[in-house]
């Protein structure tokens, strides 16, 4: 949990030089996008697939000792680059850890205040997808 | 004769184009979406509300009685603005997909049996779609769709190939809310005259835009909504020739629509109220009204001319940008452009639009069909309106360019 806050704060600090600005913002998400590396086509499956999102958005794992490793896709960049935070967020992490997890960086860099309810819907989704795969894992 | 266009001083008629959208004035282009208001329209609900609310038509006393007045003369100005024969041929509705769901259930209720066969097209809105199903499932009907082409025309040949003795109904889009296409309604129609075949019109984006003229179209139905012709939502218009709507069983039941009622009988009402169950949406059909006005005072033809040249501009704009492909190309067409960019997906695109101030629609508009035909997810679409200006256009072309190239 500490783990899951103390990255939340470090990203909130390093959108902080965007000063909430739109365009700003997005760029850097697609910028953050760019670099994920694609998951493997096998991988693009209907029970790794987010619903909710007007783009696709594929996730997946693997589950060890030392937590969750995610890949994760999207055909767009924005929600890549959304999509790459979450997982910077909870990679390592216990499930219990991401179940009891309180995502509060959304909101922290006004992220909430561009993604209206279309957007948000697949933000939730993406979101939910981490807990339901923690969920099945406990 | 319509007096010269100022296109300025139209603009100062919405008070919306005023806002500023993440720091930017707002570029709006999702007029197929819906069409902002202009201050009359706003001005004609303020002033119902705080002066003339009251229910309509069974009330005796004076609010009654004007608020009745008000809302009749709505039915009246539509009569003219459709040239519909008959006031009684105007029915009021939430909005054109109630006008279709009203005609999907009600008139194959009437006149159509097991087997009989229904015709529409892959340019359909799901809102012109999904109700034939639904009533062709109930009633063992058929549906059959007619094909369009490369371009997003409709394939007339395809159309006439599809007609058999069996088909009774046919219900198609106007102009296409995701192409632009403005499909050759009069001819399909003479088709259908000839085949013994009734026909629906989805006008519910052409209404803004060109000029509707139901006698001559001789159409059978011909379905509209106010919000996208700079009126208000919820609420939409259905015409119906009156010896059809005579003849149709109502809708829905309940107030307004009955004659006399007793738990052994009831007689439903005349037309138009036979299918105007329940208290309207009175004072957004009265400030309905302000917008039919609005339209009027420019004239269509000097809206048709403004947005040809819009249109034509964008068009050549547009053309131009490379790894922009344009989906639908008919030669018939109205300002409403979808397209997809090589190598950005059309969320992304919305989005960085969007900080710009500018709105537009991304997706698949309701219209699957066709971005399966195309063999697409969907587009980016951005559509014109009156109130657009060419420098809006540049705008808009420029911030493309810079989100394309960055």
């Amino acid at each position: 949990m500490k783990k899951i806050n103390t990255i939340q704060k470090k990203i909130i600090e390093e959108f902080k030089i965007l000063d909430q600005d739109f365009e700003m913002t997005l760029n850097y998400l697609m910028e953050l996008g760019d670099k994920v590396p694609p998951i493997k086509e096998k991988y693009k499956i209907e029970e790794n697939i987010i619903k909710g999102c007007q783009s696709q958005v594929w996730l997946t794992y693997k589950l060890n000792n030392n937590g969750f490793t995610f890949s994760g896709d999207s055909n767009t960049e924005i929600t890549k680059g959304l999509l790459s935070l979450l997982i910077r967020i909870y990679s390592d992490c216990s499930p219990k850890e991401i179940i009891d997890s309180n995502l509060f960086f959304i909101e922290e860099i006004g992220l909430n205040r561009f993604i209206g309810t279309q957007r948000s819907n697949g933000l939730k989704s993406m979101k939910n997808k981490f807990k339901i795969f923690a969920l099945s894992n406990i | 004769m319509s007096k010269p266009l100022n296109i300025d001083r139209l603009r100062k008629e919405f008070p919306i184009l005023k806002t500023k959208i993440n720091n930017n004035n707002l570029v709006y282009f999702d007029n197929a979406a819906t069409t902002q208001k202009p201050i009359k329209v706003i001005n004609a609900l303020d002033y119902y509300y705080k002066n003339i609310n009251s229910n309509i038509h069974r009330g005796i006393h004076s609010l009654a009685e004007i608020a009745t007045k008000e809302f009749e003369k709505t039915r009246s100005i539509v009569k003219k603005f459709i040239n519909a024969k008959n006031e009684e041929e105007i029915i009021f509705t939430r909005g054109t997909t109630e006008g279709i769901n009203l005609v999907a259930n009600c008139y194959p209720k009437k006149y159509l049996k097991e087997n009989d066969e229904i015709i529409i097209s892959e340019m359909e809105h799901h809102s012109n779609i999904v109700p034939w199903q639904m009533i062709c499932k109930e009633k063992k009907l058929k549906l059959k769709v007619i094909e369009i082409n490369k371009k997003g025309e409709l394939d007339l040949n395809s159309f006439k190939s599809l007609i058999t003795d069996k088909t009774k109904f046919v219900s198609l889009v106007h102009i296409s809310n995701s192409l632009g296409t403005i499909n050759p309604i009069k001819k399909i129609i003479s088709i259908c005259r000839d085949n013994d075949i009734k026909i629906l019109i989805d006008g519910a984006q052409a209404s803004p835009h060109i000029n509707i003229n139901v006698q001559e179209l001789d159409c059978d139905f011909y379905v509209l909504s106010a919000h996208k012709m700079y009126g208000p939502t919820g609420v939409g218009v259905m015409y119906g020739k009156s010896k059809l709507l005579n003849e149709m069983p109502p809708y829905m039941g309940g107030g307004e629509m009955i004659k006399n009622v007793t738990f052994n009988k009831t007689t439903y009402n005349d037309i138009p109220y036979k299918f105007e169950a329940g208290t309207p949406n009175i004072g957004d059909v009265i400030a309905f009204k302000e917008a039919i006005n609005f339209i009027n005072e420019i004239g269509k033809e000097n809206i048709q001319n403004y947005e040809k040249d819009l249109k034509n501009y964008t068009l050549e704009k547009l053309q131009n940008i490379d790894g922009l492909k344009l989906v639908g190309d008919a030669k018939n067409r109205i300002g409403v452009f979808s397209f997809t960019i090589e190598n950005t997906h059309y969320y992304d695109l919305g989005l960085l639009l969007d900080a710009k101030g500018i709105a537009v629609r991304t997706g698949h508009h309701c219209t699957q069909p066709i971005m399966d035909k195309f063999n697409i997810e969907g587009t980016t679409r951005m559509s014109l309106a009156i109130y657009n200006s060419i420098e809006e256009i540049d705008y808009f072309i420029e911030s493309l360019k810079k989100i394309i190239n960055k």
